[in-house]
């Protein structure tokens, strides 16, 4: 029987998640594929604020820590620089979605070689749990306490789909982490998005729908069971795009 | 040694590849969109990088990324576009990480316009973005400066791992001169000699991190009081300024850039009537050629500080004086660009006071 390890491309660091936080299951999946990949010494990780901030204390590869929404742009820098290097980004959906949605656009529409590792968890985890762009309408949080009201605040933006439509988008897929089998089924998809780069097929971005029990106001399980009943209707999961650009 | 007949902006360009810069990201606006064109057009000739970003908050953040990587790379803009880039600027400094930005200043603020000023000099030399730290700011004042600067800017940057600036305005841009450039073979680094510089680490060392999060106080503190050391000793060993017919001078102007080429017509125009006048003009805005200003100003009681903005380095000038020398201020704004002859007015309007 194989043994169970921590994955080589994750330091010893003691993780600051939460408890029942899905982050750190995120994590190890990514170390994973670096690990099976053999890439650890030739991967660039860019991680911006949000509860991730500190993912640079974490993964073992070398590590860039970017301003909140930007971590395209700079994972653009490092690709260019050296087109040879595995760059991906760690971003939440404040990050991504909201304050960051000029520069994951255009990294994307310039099939820009890199893999989006985007953890989309309804909310600003890091600052305490207000709306994200991704909030679900109804959902509370601390800056909707009254329920995200469309007419007031408008839609969750559904970032697979929307990015979906860009020709240089190679892979556009969006998986959870709620239990084994979409555990295995998420790690199969930040495989193809590296395997997509190592053939430099263009840009991936994998969705990872994620808890955040904390400003969720539940356990870890009850969590997982919110997750379920209400992010996956809203957000399907599946290939929303797949196949090389050039 | 070869020659060619350029504008301020294509020199400047040129001298930046010749200087190894080899990833270039840019973002068009007036009047420094020439730098652009020709990265555009000579970057893919040499294997170098000329990327247009969706915006300059982009630009400087594929600035970060590219030197984080040990890679030298630059971006330019005009003065909207510059306070966009601020908030990358103060990662690059926090990170300590070496790259060129270009700054053609236009009139301001907001959208202001589109004419040549020098009203971001504050900007500049003060506050370029949050927190505590500085750039190193070049004032070109010719063809051959803007050239020059610029290959000293990435040599010092990479030397005390720090963000460099070049003070340029929108006349020094498009204007054309003569630039000699020195026979190099145009060669691009890998990185590899950074040993700070998170570029992948090819399981031969610890992962490299570039960062400018400490959330500890005293760990953070710490990090700025080194940076400040190095601060030091950039002052005390990288100024310059350029002295014109300062030695009897009564009076010193004291103005940067393309200004104080129009000074020194005035200057000479002075000297014609008689009265003893010179130029200092600072090459440096920080560090600010403190010693020298105070060096040339030996011998004058009277300081006119010249520049295109209601007045900005004067402060320094003042600073620098430490109020022991009458200083006062002569300038235009909003794009319009001083003429000798207001400025010789001025000195006049100073040299009569002092006499009566
Ligand atoms: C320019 C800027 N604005 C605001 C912040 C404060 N901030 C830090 S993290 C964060 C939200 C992060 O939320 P998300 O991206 O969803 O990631 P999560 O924390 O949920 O993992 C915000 C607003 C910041 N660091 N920088
Ligand atoms: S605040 Fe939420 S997203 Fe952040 S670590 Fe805690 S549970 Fe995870």
């Amino acid at each position: 029987m194989p043994e169970f390890k921590k994955p080589h491309a994750l330091t010893d660091a003691p993780l600051h998640y939460c408890p029942g936080c899905t982050h750190g299951i995120i994590h190890r999946l990514v170390a994973e594929v670096i690990d099976e990949m053999g890439i650890e010494g030739q991967t660039v990780g860019v991680a911006p604020v949000g509860c991730s901030v500190m993912a640079y204390d974490y993964f073992a590869c070398d590590m860039i820590e970017a301003a909140h929404g930007r971590a395209p742009a700079v994972a653009t820098g490092v690709k260019r620089a050296n087109p040879d290097t595995f760059v991906f980004t760690y971003q939440g959906d404040g990050d991504l979605a909201a304050i960051g949605t000029a520069e994951i656009v255009h990294a994307a529409t310039r099939g820009e070689n890199i893999t989006v590792i985007f953890v989309n968890n309804t909310t600003y985890g890091m600052t305490g749990g207000q709306m994200a762009p991704t909030t679900l309408p109804g959902q509370v949080t601390q800056t909707t306490p009254y329920g995200r009201n469309t007419n007031v605040e408008g839609f969750p933006i559904r970032v697979c789909e929307m990015l979906s439509t860009l020709s240089g988008v190679a892979l556009a897929e969006r998986v959870t982490v709620v239990d084994p089998a979409n555990i295995r089924k998420a790690k199969a998809a930040i495989r193809k998005g590296f395997e997509f780069q190592k053939n430099k097929q263009g840009f991936s971005i994998i969705e990872v729908l994620s808890t955040c029990p904390t400003n969720w106001g539940k356990s870890p399980v009850d969590a997982i069971d919110w997750l379920k009943e209400n992010m996956m209707p809203y957000y399907p999961l599946g290939v929303y795009k797949e196949g090389a650009i050039r | 040694m070869e020659r060619k007949l350029m504008k301020g902006n294509e020199a400047l360009a040129e001298a930046a590849i010749r200087a190894g810069c080899k990833c270039f990201f840019g973002y068009p606006i007036t009047p420094q969109t020439e730098i652009s064109a020709y990265m555009s057009k000579r970057m893919p000739k040499v294997g170098g990088v000329f990327l247009q970003a969706e915006s300059e908050v982009s630009a400087i953040n594929m600035v970060y990324g590219c030197a984080s990587s040990g890679i030298r790379c630059m971006t330019s803009s005009s003065s909207p576009g510059v306070s966009l880039k601020s908030e990358g600027v103060s990662y690059i400094a926090g990170a300590d990480l070496p790259c060129v930005i270009i700054n053609v200043m236009r009139g301001g603020p907001g959208l202001g316009g589109i004419q040549p000023s020098q009203a971001d000099y504050w900007q500049a030399t003060k506050a370029l973005g949050h927190g505590d730290f500085q750039l190193l700011v070049y004032a070109p004042s010719s063809v051959q400066e803007m050239a020059d600067t610029v290959t000293k800017a990435f040599d010092l940057a990479d030397k005390y791992r720090m963000p460099a600036l070049i003070l340029a305005d929108g006349l020094l841009g498009q204007m054309m001169e003569p630039v000699a450039f020195e026979d190099v073979d145009i060669s691009f680094g890998d990185g590899s000699d950074k040993e700070w510089a998170a570029r992948g680490h090819n399981n031969e060392r610890k992962h490299n991190i570039s960062n400018s999060l400490y959330l500890k106080p005293d760990e953070l503190e710490d990090r700025i009081v080194e940076r400040f050391k190095r601060y030091d000793v950039i002052k005390a060993n990288h100024t310059e300024a350029e002295c014109y017919k300062t030695d009897d001078a009564e009076l010193i102007i004291t103005a940067y850039g393309s200004v104080a080429r129009i000074a020194k017509a005035a200057v000479d125009a002075a000297r014609a009537k008689g009265i003893k006048v010179g130029l200092f003009r600072p090459i440096t805005l920080w560090p600010f050629p403190e010693k020298e200003l105070k060096a040339a100003c030996a011998n004058a009681e009277n300081v006119l500080c010249v520049e295109m903005s209601m007045g900005q380095m004067i402060e320094d000038v003042k600073l620098a004086l430490e109020c022991k020398k009458n200083v006062e201020f002569f300038g235009r704004t909003g794009g319009i660009v001083p003429k000798p002859s207001e400025i010789l007015a001025k000195i006049v309007e100073m040299t009569q006071k002092g006499a009566e």
